[in-house]
């Protein structure tokens, strides 16, 4: 297999953008990665996106961003695994690269959500959950997440205090991000007193509804290095599933799915989870950035409550995570989500982050957690500055 | 969305009934049915109807719903595990929402669920009560 990297990266305007459609928002972050690239063509592209059909009402979906891109007749696919879309969409560009059938490919994930209202919104989300059997009762996302919130309570004793902290630790350092949607600092009491959504998760738990477009250009090392600008190489790449209905699940406290991916991310790679030095994680709701650094094993379950407290997730703790905002102060545009973790992660492995969201001592090895639904589907990778 | 009355019907035996797939190799029981035990990948099963009791392993009370469930916000949602094991997802009903607790017992009964849009069917199923005989 040849060594894959990435070579330039791309984002749109975040946000509710009601200026902008689907197609114009993945074109801006499209050509925004290809211009940061200098590369003169794409031999092909994946895009990432959960749900086109139901929140614009467009399927069909790569044939219509290839037009608008002015790319017509490039050969396309479009990636779906809910929330999880976006990493997939990089595998799959990391796959064509690797297997030695294409130099240069694009992925990229777009989502446009508020086309619909709030209501709709939810439907189109929920969508990712068991139809028959999880939202023909009743549930709804934060539902689901809050079931293993309460999970997680009960058997390690975790506290509101613990995921407050992750909102409040996330919206830091967005606050510092200009693509962030939400880019400013809250309160662990702001936290813990903002409207109750699905008991124990209040509103400031949850990621929020967002449009947005984000891309990145893969390319064979050859290319990188003629190429002649800062590049990074996926080392590892992995991806697992389980089963969606989280009442089938033999442990609601722990996401197999990223145990999974990440295993196999390492193998691939080469290393152990200890070498990682920072991660962009999958933190739909608080209790997920959680759940999610134990089912990687990065802390003993149980532990990353404590550890987090203790500052140890913070930018300039021991083991940083979600620098970029995450999806909580960031924003969740569904299916951009896994591709924007990859813009960070490039960012911050280049030395190009931000004024004050740099995380310090030039940090060389980092992974990206993407996760679809309530853990379904987990698409991991491992990256390191070439 | 409304659905087509198939899509309702064809769910009748699960929801109306409790018919779930009991494995032979495992012994294990899933609701709805399916054709292959996930984890030992076996086929041989028969079918039984799920115990009428069991006890909450975790919960949720709904305070932003969809539309199909807006007049009944807030609710409690949560999944039990019936006495053979079996797990699934149901609405607590006949319960004060701060009465909901990990580890009550509770009874399923046949409830109806939900309407789906104007126009569409009457769904019925199974709820969750506490169990107090």
């Amino acid at each position: 297999m040849r060594t894959v990297c990435i070579v330039g990266v791309g984002m749109s305007k975040w946000g509710e953008v009601w200026r902008m459609s689907l197609r114009d928002l993945h074109t801006q972050a499209a050509l925004n990665a290809v211009k940061a690239a200098g590369v003169d063509h794409l031999d092909s592209m994946y895009v990432g996106c959960m749900s086109s059909g139901l929140f614009v009402g467009q399927e069909h979906l790569a044939s219509v961003l290839t037009d608008y891109m002015g790319m017509r007749g490039l050969a396309a696919t479009r990636v779906e695994s809910a929330c999880a879309s976006g990493g997939l969409a990089v595998r799959s560009a990391f796959i064509e690269i690797a297997s030695g059938m294409s130099d240069i490919v694009m992925a990229s994930g777009v989502e446009k959500m508020t086309d619909v209202d709030g209501d709709e919104a939810t439907y189109a989300l929920a969508t990712a959950a068991d139809q028959e059997y999880e939202v023909f009762h009743g549930a709804t996302f934060p539902g689901l997440y809050a079931m293993m919130a309460v999970a997680h309570m009960e058997k390690y004793g975790t506290t509101r205090d613990m995921l407050s902290t992750v909102a409040v630790k996330n919206h830091n350092n967005g606050s510092m991000n200009p693509d962030a949607q939400y880019p400013f600092k809250i309160s662990m009491e702001q936290v813990a007193n903002s409207v109750m959504i699905a008991d124990p998760l209040h509103i400031l738990d949850c990621s929020p509804i967002t449009d947005g477009a984000a891309a990145v250009i893969l390319a064979s090392e050859d290319v990188a290095k003629k190429l002649g600008k800062p590049y990074i190489k996926i080392l590892g790449t992995g991806t697992g599933t389980d089963t969606i209905q989280l009442a089938q699940r033999e442990d609601m406290t722990t996401i197999k799915a990223a145990t999974i991916a990440a295993g196999k991310a390492l193998d691939m790679a080469g290393k152990k989870i200890d070498d990682i030095q920072f991660a962009e994680v999958h933190d739909c709701f608080t209790i997920a950035e959680i759940m999610v650094v134990e089912s990687i094993g990065k802390y003993v379950p149980g532990k990353a409550g404590e550890a987090f407290l203790a500052g140890e997730s913070a930018l300039d703790g021991a083991f940083p995570i979600n620098s970029s905002g995450g999806l909580k102060s960031k924003g969740h545009p569904v299916g951009a989500t896994g591709v924007a973790q990859m813009v960070e992660v490039y960012k911050q492995l280049t030395g190009q982050a931000e004024k004050g969201r740099q995380i310090p001592g030039a940090p060389k090895l980092a992974m990206t957690q993407n996760m679809g639904g309530s853990g379904g589907s987990s698409v991991v990778h491992v990256l390191e500055v070439a | 969305m409304t659905m087509f009355s198939s899509r309702n019907w064809r769910e009748y035996p699960h929801r109306y009934r409790t018919e779930a797939s009991k494995f032979k190799k495992s012994g294990k029981t899933y609701i709805p049915k399916r054709l292959i035990d996930p984890e030992t990948g076996d086929t041989e099963q028969e079918t039984v109807r799920l115990p009428e009791t069991g006890k909450v392993l975790t919960y949720t009370i709904i305070r932003i719903a969809p539309s199909q469930w807006g007049d009944n916000a807030p609710y409690a949602l949560a999944i039990v595990e019936m006495t053979d094991g079996t797990r699934l997802m149901a609405q607590m009903t006949d319960v004060a929402m701060e009465d909901v607790k990990v580890g009550m017992e509770i009874r399923l009964e046949f409830r109806r669920i939900q309407n789906e849009g104007s126009h569409g069917v009457i769904s019925y199923g199974y709820k969750a009560v506490p169990k107090w005989f």
